[in-house]
């Protein structure tokens, strides 16, 4: 297959994890894989960010094709269904605002920084090595936050790549199945067999 | 006595067909497709353009909701 440029934005993957081990404040760029996708369904009615640019898709299908590690095998129906696209969506969306809410605790002095990574939402990994000094104690919060977030799903996305397709994630990623509801929504009633393939 | 060599029979035509409603509208088939014709529609779910199609199946392969089915066609 031929290699284009963006084959090669999982770097981009590797570089986020990388440096949230050094300073955990390099997590929000994380808010880019929030954002970036959003502009494009949003703006352009338009999956443009999954289909090519996604650093994350590109890590699966990096590892997953060209390195071989995916069994390829199909995954179980439950997991394909839209019940759990959904149910996982909602389920994503609210631990965000739950993360939103412990950084606003933090920011009133209602609560303490924590400085650990949350995995799975539920065990507390020490990150203290990466903890800025003397940054504002919810910017940190927030950090920890979203870089557990983003951790979190990328265990979940390697895992599920190992077991099945390369991109199974992208079955189940919160943010595909988000932009994708907004882009069928804009897609309306419009239909691709009356208006053939651009 | 003259064995006759049995005629070659035309391959049988095969194209891919997405299921819309499964569709996860990733593009990981629009990415494989050696011939460019799959491609996912105002970001909603995949088509395919029959005229390019050969029905090889590698979209078929990756596809990670395993929604495309390789049909005979004719
Ligand atoms: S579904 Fe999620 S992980 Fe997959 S390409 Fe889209 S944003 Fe990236
Ligand atoms: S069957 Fe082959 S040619 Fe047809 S859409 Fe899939 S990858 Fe492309
Ligand atoms: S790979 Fe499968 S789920 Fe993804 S866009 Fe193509 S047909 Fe849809």
């Amino acid at each position: 297959m031929k290699q284009h440029w963006y084959n090669y934005l999982w770097i981009c993957s590797v570089l986020y994890f990388a440096l949230g081990f050094f300073n955990i404040l390099f997590a929000w760029l994380g808010l880019i894989s929030f954002f970036l996708p959003l502009i494009f369904a949003i703006g352009k009615g338009s999956k443009g960010f999954c289909n090519r640019y996604c650093d994350r898709g590109q890590l699966l299908r990096m590892l997953g094709n060209q390195k071989g590690f995916s069994r390829k095998k199909d995954m179980p129906d439950w997991m394909k269904g839209k019940a759990f696209r959904y149910g996982f969506l909602l389920f994503f969306l609210t631990m965000f605002v739950s993360m939103l809410l412990r950084t606003w605790q933090v920011s009133t002095g209602a609560a303490t920084l924590r400085e650990t990574v949350t995995l799975f939402w539920t065990f507390q990994v020490p990150w203290h090595f990466a903890s800025p000094a003397g940054a504002t104690p919810w910017v940190a919060q927030f950090t920890f936050g979203l870089y557990s977030l983003m951790l979190t799903s990328a265990i979940l996305g390697i895992l599920t790549m190992l077991l099945y397709k390369p991109r199974s994630w992208c079955v189940y990623c919160p943010m595909g199945t988000m932009t994708q509801l907004i882009c069928r929504a804009k897609a309306g009633d419009s239909d691709a067999e009356k208006k053939p393939m651009p | 006595m003259v064995i006759e060599k049995p005629k070659p029979r035309p391959p049988a035509k095969r194209r891919a067909v997405p299921d819309r409603d499964r569709c996860v509208a990733c593009g990981a088939c629009e990415a494989v497709c050696p011939r460019g014709a799959i491609k996912v529609w105002k970001g909603s779910y995949s088509v395919v353009d029959a005229s390019r199609c050969v029905g090889c199946g590698l979209c078929a392969r990756e596809c990670p909701a395993s929604v495309i089915a390789i049909e005979v066609i004719a």
